[in-house]
C-alpha cells in the first residue's frame, strides 16, 4: 500500500487551546480512513488543514510527494463534503454538482455527461432539475457527495457525513458511502465524534483526543486492543478496574486479583484492565469475580446483565446470547479467558 | 352575570376556540387605530379624483388633475429631479452598501462598529442635514442636485448595509469555502455564490433607499441649490399658498409607487428568509 498523504508533526494553537498537538499519520492510497473523536479533539482542525482552509502553526503535510501547505484550497485535488452540505440554494442539483467542472473549464458536453454519471452513480438522477430546498435530507447528502466526487479528487473529505441524517437514513447512508468508496476507488477520509459509524465504515481509525492521536489502528484492533485508557472507554463498552501490575493480572483493591492477558507494563505500575461485556460468562465455578444481579435488559439477540461487585461503584456490565436465564437478586459468579482481558496504563 | 355564565359554561375547549373565532368588542380599537392610520391618506386619494378639487365638497369622479399636474412645468422638473437622485443614490447607495456589509460581516466583530455603521439610516434627518450642509459648506461644495445625491447616498448605503448585514447572519458560511473547495478563485465565489445569496436583501435594501430618497425633504431642503429644487422642496413652496389639487394627484402618484415598492421589498426579504 502506498502512501497517499502524509502529516508530519502538525501544530495548531488557537488562543491558549492546542487544537493539534503533534500530530503525524498516514493515509494510504484508496483507503477509507477516519479521524475520531470527541468534539473539541482537533479532527475538525486537521480536516480544514488538509482542504485549505487553515494553516497550521507548524509541520509538514505532503499529498503523493508535494507538498500540500502552500496550495490554495481551490487548487488541490481535494474535495470536502460538508456537515452542513453547504449546497448552494439558488442553483439546481444539476448545477450545483457541474459547478466544480465548470471552475476547471471543461468542455460544456463533458460536463452534462459527467454530472448525468455521476447522479447516476449516487442514484438521484430523478432530481437533477430541483433546488436543495426541495429535497430530503438523504437526497441533499447524495447531491453534495456528487458534487465533490465528480472531480475525481485524489482525496475525499467528509466532516461528519452522517450526522445531519435520521438513524434509518444513517444505516443506508453507511453501506452506500462504503460501496461507493470501492467504486469510484478515491481515499475517503472521514471526521465523525460517532464511534459505531467509524467502526462500520473505516478501514483504519485514527482516534484524537486533545490534539493528540492516541491510537491508530483498524477497528477491530481498536476495540480489541486498545492502548489506552481513553479509547478503551471511547470505543464500545468497557469494564474497567484501576489496579496494579502483578504477574499475570491486576491487583484491584478491594476486590482482589484478576487475570488478564500480556502487558508490557512493569510489575507493581499503577494500570487499568478492561474487559468487555461479551468476553464476560456467567459460570458455576472458577469464578474470578462475584457479584449480585441488579439489573437484566433483553435486547432481541442480546440480554445484558448489570452485576453489582462489593467494593466496586458501578456494575459490570455482562452481555450474553439470546435470552438470558439468570434473573434479578441471583447470586452469580464471572469469569473471563485471560488473554481477552486487556491491561491499559493509568 | 357569573352565575348566568357559570350555567352555560360549555367545556373549556369549546370556550377557548369560541373566544378566537368571535372577536367581539375588541374588533372596535383595531377598526379606529387603522382609521386613524389611513384617513389621512384616505383623503388625499379622494381629493386627487374630486372634479371641484375642493375638500369639502365632492363634485364628481374625474382624472383631470392628473392630466393637469403632467402639464405643470414646475412640479415635472421636480420630478425629473428627483428621479435622477433617487436612482442616483440608490445605485450607490447598493454598491457601497453591499460592500460595507460584507466588511462588517467578515472582518468586525465589535456590535458597537455594526450599529455605527448603521446610524446615518436611523439619526434624525435634521441632524443629517445640518451635518452635510456644514461639511460641504467647509469642503467647498457648490448645492446643486449633486450633493442632494450625495446626501442620499449616506443614509441609503446605511440602510442598504443593515438589510445585507441581517441577511448575511442567515448564510451559511461554509458555501464560500464550498465554492473554493470545487476549484472557483474568491472572485469567482463573490460574484456566483455570495451575491446571489444575498440577493433579496440587496434588491430589497434598494427598494428601501429609492422610496426613501423619493420622498425625502428635509435633508434636500438643507442641501439643495436653488436651482434644482426635487419635488418634495416644490410641493412645499406650492402648499404654503394652499393645496391645490394637483398637489393631491401627485400626491395619490407617488403614494402608489412608494406602496408598490415597499410591498415589493417585503415579499423579497420575506422570500429570503423562508430559504
Amino acid at each position: 500500500m502506498t502512501t497517499l498523504v502524509s502529516i508530519e508533526h502538525l501544530e495548531r494553537t488557537f488562543g491558549n487551546v492546542r487544537a493539534l498537538d503533534d500530530v503525524s499519520l498516514e493515509i494510504r492510497e484508496n483507503e477509507f480512513f477516519a479521524l475520531l473523536g470527541p468534539s473539541g479533539c482537533g479532527k475538525t482542525t486537521l480536516l480544514r488543514i488538509l482542504a485549505g482552509f487553515e494553516q497550521p502553526d507548524s509541520g509538514r503535510v505532503t499529498l503523493g510527494d508535494a507538498d500540500l501547505l502552500g496550495v490554495p484550497p481551490n487548487k488541490r485535488p481535494i474535495n470536502l463534503m460538508f456537515q452542513s452540505y453547504a449546497l448552494f440554494p439558488h442553483l439546481s442539483v444539476e448545477r450545483n454538482v457541474a459547478y466544480g467542472l465548470e471552475r476547471e473549464g471543461r468542455p460544456r458536453d463533458e460536463v452534462r455527461q459527467r454530472v448525468a454519471d455521476v447522479l447516476r452513480t449516487v442514484g438521484i438522477s430523478e432530481t437533477a432539475s430541483r433546488r436543495p430546498a426541495q429535497l430530503s435530507g438523504g437526497q441533499r447528502q447524495r447531491v453534495a457527495l456528487a458534487r465533490a466526487i465528480v472531480k475525481r479528487p485524489r482525496l475525499l473529505l467528509l466532516d461528519e457525513p452522517l450526522s445531519a441524517l435520521d438513524r434509518k437514513v444513517r444505516g443506508e447512508m453507511q453501506l452506500e458511502l462504503k460501496r461507493l468508496q470501492h467504486e469510484v476507488g478515491i481515499t475517503f477520509v472521514v471526521v465523525t465524534h460517532d464511534q459505531e459509524e467509524a467502526m462500520s465504515m473505516a478501514d483504519r481509525i485514527a482516534v484524537l483526543q486533545h490534539g493528540r492521536v492516541e491510537q491508530l489502528d483498524a477497528p477491530v484492533e481498536l476495540y480489541e486492543h486498545p492502548r489506552s485508557l481513553f479509547v478503551a472507554r471511547f470505543i464500545g463498552t468497557n469494564n474497567l478496574f484501576a489496579g496494579v501490575v502483578t504477574a499475570g493480572g491486576v491487583q484491584v483493591e478491594p476486590i482482589g486479583w484478576m487475570p488478564a492477558g500480556p502487558t508490557h507494563l512493569a510489575t507493581g505500575a499503577a494500570a487499568y484492565l478492561g474487559i468487555r461485556p461479551e468476553h464476560i460468562e456467567v459460570v458455576d465455578e472458577g469464578a474470578m469475580l462475584g457479584g449480585e444481579v441488579i439489573d437484566t435488559q433483553f435486547y432481541g439477540g442480546l440480554s445484558s446483565l448489570a452485576v453489582a461487585v462489593t467494593g466496586r461503584a458501578e456494575p459490570v456490565i455482562v452481555t450474553q446470547q439470546g435470552v438470558t436465564r439468570v434473573s434479578r437478586g441471583t447470586a452469580v459468579g464471572l469469569a473471563w479467558d485471560p488473554p481477552r482481558a486487556v491491561v491499559l496504563p493509568a | 352575570m357569573t352565575d348566568a355564565l357559570a350555567d352555560v359554561a360549555p367545556p373549556r375547549i369549546a370556550a377557548t376556540s369560541r373566544r378566537f373565532r368571535r372577536p367581539g368588542w375588541t374588533i372596535i380599537p383595531l377598526v379606529l387605530t387603522l382609521g386613524f392610520l389611513y384617513l389621512p391618506i384616505g383623503v388625499v386619494v379622494i381629493m386627487a379624483f374630486n372634479e371641484s378639487g375642493s375638500p369639502f365638497h365632492w363634485s364628481g369622479f374625474s382624472t383631470q388633475w392628473f392630466s393637469s399636474l403632467a402639464g405643470n412645468q414646475g412640479i415635472m422638473t421636480g420630478l425629473s429631479n428627483t428621479i435622477v437622485i433617487a436612482l442616483g443614490s440608490t445605485a450607490v447607495s447598493v454598491v457601497l452598501g453591499t460592500l460595507l456589509a460584507i466588511g462588517l460581516y467578515r472582518h468586525v466583530r465589535s456590535g458597537w462598529i455594526d450599529a455605527l455603521a448603521m446610524g446615518p439610516a436611523v439619526a434624525p434627518d435634521l441632524v443629517m442635514a445640518i451635518g452635510l450642509l456644514g461639511v460641504y459648506t467647509t469642503v467647498g461644495l457648490t448645492l446643486g442636485l449633486h450633493s442632494v445625491l450625495l446626501s442620499h447616498v449616506v443614509f441609503g448605503t446605511a440602510l442598504v448595509a443593515a438589510v445585507v448585514r441581517a441577511r448575511l447572519g442567515h448564510v451559511d458560511p461554509s458555501l464560500e469555502e464550498a465554492s473554493r473547495d470545487l476549484g472557483a478563485s474568491q472572485l469567482t465565489t463573490f460574484f456566483r455564490i455570495t451575491i446571489p445569496g444575498i440577493l433579496p436583501a440587496i434588491i430589497a435594501g434598494g427598494l428601501l433607499a429609492f422610496t426613501l430618497s423619493l420622498d425625502e425633504f428635509v435633508i434636500a431642503f438643507f442641501t439643495d441649490g436653488p436651482a434644482t429644487p426635487t419635488l418634495p422642496i416644490i410641493i412645499y413652496s406650492m402648499v404654503r399658498f394652499g393645496i391645490t389639487p394637483e398637489v393631491n394627484a401627485l400626491a395619490a402618484v407617488l403614494l402608489l409607487v412608494s406602496f408598490v415598492t415597499v410591498l415589493l421589498a417585503q415579499r423579497l426579504t420575506g422570500v429570503g428568509s423562508d430559504e
